[in-house]
């Protein structure tokens, strides 16, 4: 005969009602790791996804994700050209915060090298990659932009016509993708008042030195777009995409670029390292400490509950005694007690997690490692929090039923 | 030739019992011989204090006496103040208990009562629950069977109480005060059904009780006071006068088993 069972089976109430704030305790814990867990496949997902052998940025810089990384566009063409580099992209991201129908969309526009790169590397759930060379976008479902849907932004109106799932940005905010002369022209964007502004400035400025004042055309240029002026480059990017030719030794390659004096390499592992250890590291201790904690509270709490249960049954276990159980008898009562609200715990948190954790504004990621890791806590704390109660239930002596 | 076997369930010989020491001490029993043989049932009588249920937890084994030896199943048990047997083993094998409270465990059905008795006793769960079902049959109470202590009536939970004392076939039956919660008419029923298994089972069996209503049931009635059994206790005088069918048939009368043997 199972005691354990056969108490339960009685007070069943009590035991689902405990059992149902054991498992939203341990929800919480679950949670806390999908949240680590989340935040450091955020801040990878990009390193990830691009696929890059190398990352090309600003000198002495950690960028383009730790830090702001500014390098010339025509990197990208020495970079080309260096022996073993197989395909180049320039890397251009950075995030706006628009209204849109009344609410606030904070997303990180990406710029895809088009037309080489035309998003075939995204995870498309609905629409297209980019076929034209400005004006359309592929934006996350998480935006909730539909297809189709037209959005101004700078100048310019841009159609939706391709959609991701789970594409977000190392700081959590949801991805869009556009060309990378669209995505400059977003992030450059100026009113047309400063644009004015600055060609006067520039017309001034040229007056007052003597090749503006002898040659009239230097002053007309100066009073002109900036795209009409030599001196002045095209904006900058903020990091160079390298892909390396199968067979080539991509440290060669490493150090050859490395050796110029205005840009820096990481390789992609090196890259992901400093997401992690950088700029997610703070977060990603607090939450570790937090979970730590949750579960300390969490063995805490199911010791109480079980040494309240054992108190509720003393008097039987000192019934038990005076029969002539032995203790493994009262432990095994104690104990199976503690794994079963264990067991149903998680596995409620489980469930209930599967609801919840959607509605989380970050995404909270529940991978299979750590949730045998936490079934393997939720078995340790069980015990552990059992040993109270079969510490109580060993002081029992059968004398008490007579007392 | 061959010897008569050995009737005797327990017998105890100078037992005492002290609890603290210096000015707080107690002497809760001074010095108490007594003798139980199979299908009797004994009374102990006497106020609050006199050691009753102190003398009964000694017997049953649940704490230990300052000094004396007491002897069950043709050997020494416990002597001065050793345990010689594991006790719970031993409990579980040769002793029930019955309480003023029922004490059943309110998680299990009445017939779960009795069979986890069988149960931690190493019987098997199937022939656990048959003889559940018999012992609460032979109780009178097997329409209860599948019901929780809690719905049933205080006599019910007796009987299902003794069906669990019984339910090892236990030598010795040793009940403390077990109808103070129960009206008069209920209390007899039960102290009779405790002679009724001592003389079907053969058990011997240990009453502590204030009720002298019912004393007429018993074989023996023995008188404590102060930690001491009083030689000739005036409790046994109306047990011997009279004429109780049930005694009649079945064995040897009080004074015959009052004598020394």
């Amino acid at each position: 005969m199972n005691l354990a069972l056969k108490d339960v089976r009685h007070n069943f109430g009590r035991f689902v009602l405990t059992a149902i704030g054991i498992g939203l305790l341990l929800m919480l814990v679950m949670g806390m790791g999908g949240i680590y867990r989340g935040l450091v496949d955020d801040a990878t997902l990009l390193v990830n996804r691009v696929d890059a052998d190398l990352w090309v940025v600003q000198k002495n810089t950690r960028g383009p994700f730790a830090e702001i990384s500014r390098i010339p566009a025509n990197a990208e063409d020495r970079v080309r050209a260096v022996p073993g580099v197989a395909s180049t992209n320039d890397f251009v991201s950075h995030t706006i915060q628009r209204e849109q129908a009344g609410r606030t969309l904070r997303m990180t526009v990406q710029g895809l090298s088009w037309p080489q790169d035309k998003g075939a590397w995204l995870p498309l759930i609905a629409g297209r990659q980019i076929e034209q060379a400005h004006f359309e976008m592929i934006a996350d479902k998480s935006l909730g932009l539909p297809l189709g849907h037209r959005m101004v932004l700078g100048k310019d109106t841009y159609t939706v016509v391709g959609l991701t799932r789970n594409m977000a940005s190392t700081s959590g905010d949801s991805m869009v993708f556009v060309t990378l002369a669209d995505s400059q022209a977003i992030q450059y964007d100026q009113s047309g008042e400063a644009v004015r502004l600055e060609r006067e400035a520039r017309k001034s400025r040229a007056s007052d030195f003597d090749p503006g004042r002898v040659q009239p055309e230097i002053l007309n240029r100066a009073a002109g777009p900036s795209s009409g002026i030599p001196a002045l480059g095209p904006p900058p990017v903020s990091a160079v995409l390298v892909k390396i030719t199968p067979g080539a030794d991509p440290l060669r390659v490493a150090s050859t670029i490395a050796s110029w004096p205005d840009v820096s390499v990481y390789s992609a592992d090196a890259q992901r390292q400093l997401l992690v250890s950088g700029m997610v590291d703070k977060s990603r201790r607090q939450l570790a400490l937090f979970r730590g904690l949750l579960i300390i509270v969490s063995a805490i709490i199911m010791a109480l509950i079980l040494y309240t249960l054992t108190l509720d049954k003393i008097h039987d276990i000192a019934v038990l005694k005076l029969m002539g159980a032995r203790n493994l008898v009262v432990i095994n009562l104690i104990l199976q007690q503690a794994l079963l609200l264990g067991t149903i715990g998680y596995g409620i948190a489980y469930i209930a997690g599967q609801w919840v954790f959607p509605i989380f504004p970050r995404r909270v990621l529940i991978v299979q490692e750590d949730l045998w890791m936490l079934a393997g806590i939720v078995l340790g704390i069980s015990i552990l929090a059992s040993l109270l109660g079969i510490w109580r239930a060993m002081r029992v002596q059968a004398s008490e039923v007579i007392a | 030739m061959v010897s008569a076997p050995d009737t005797r369930v327990v017998e105890a010989f100078g037992l005492t019992k002290v609890y603290g020491s210096g000015n707080t001490e107690v002497r809760a029993l001074r010095g108490i011989d007594l003798s139980l043989s199979r299908g009797e049932v004994i009374a102990l009588l006497g106020p609050s204090g006199a050691g009753k249920s102190t003398l009964l937890t000694i017997i049953g084994l649940v704490n230990p006496p300052t000094s004396g030896r007491i002897m069950m199943a043709g050997r020494t048990v416990v002597e001065d103040g050793q345990f010689a047997v594991d006790v719970r083993s031993f409990r579980r094998q040769h002793m029930g208990f019955v309480f003023q409270k029922a004490n059943l465990i309110p998680f299990l059905t009445a017939r779960e009562n009795v069979q986890v008795a069988m149960e931690i006793n190493g019987h098997s769960p199937r022939l656990a629950k048959r003889r559940a079902t018999e012992l609460l049959d032979y109780l009178g109470v097997a329409n209860r069977a599948d019901y929780y202590p809690s719905t049933l009536s205080g006599g019910e939970q007796q009987r299902v109480a003794v069906a669990r004392a019984l339910a090892n076939q236990p030598s010795l039956i040793l009940a403390d005060e077990p109808t103070a919660a129960l009206d008069s008419v209920r209390g007899r029923q039960v102290m009779e059904l405790f002679r009724k298994v001592a003389h079907e089972r053969q058990a011997g069996v240990i009453v502590v009780t204030h009720d002298h209503r019912a004393l007429d049931v018993f074989d023996r009635a023995l008188e404590m006071e102060d930690g001491l059994i009083l030689a000739n206790p005036a409790a046994t005088a109306p047990i011997t006068a009279a004429e109780v069918d049930l005694r009649n048939t079945s064995g040897p009368s009080n004074q015959d088993r009052s004598k020394p043997s």
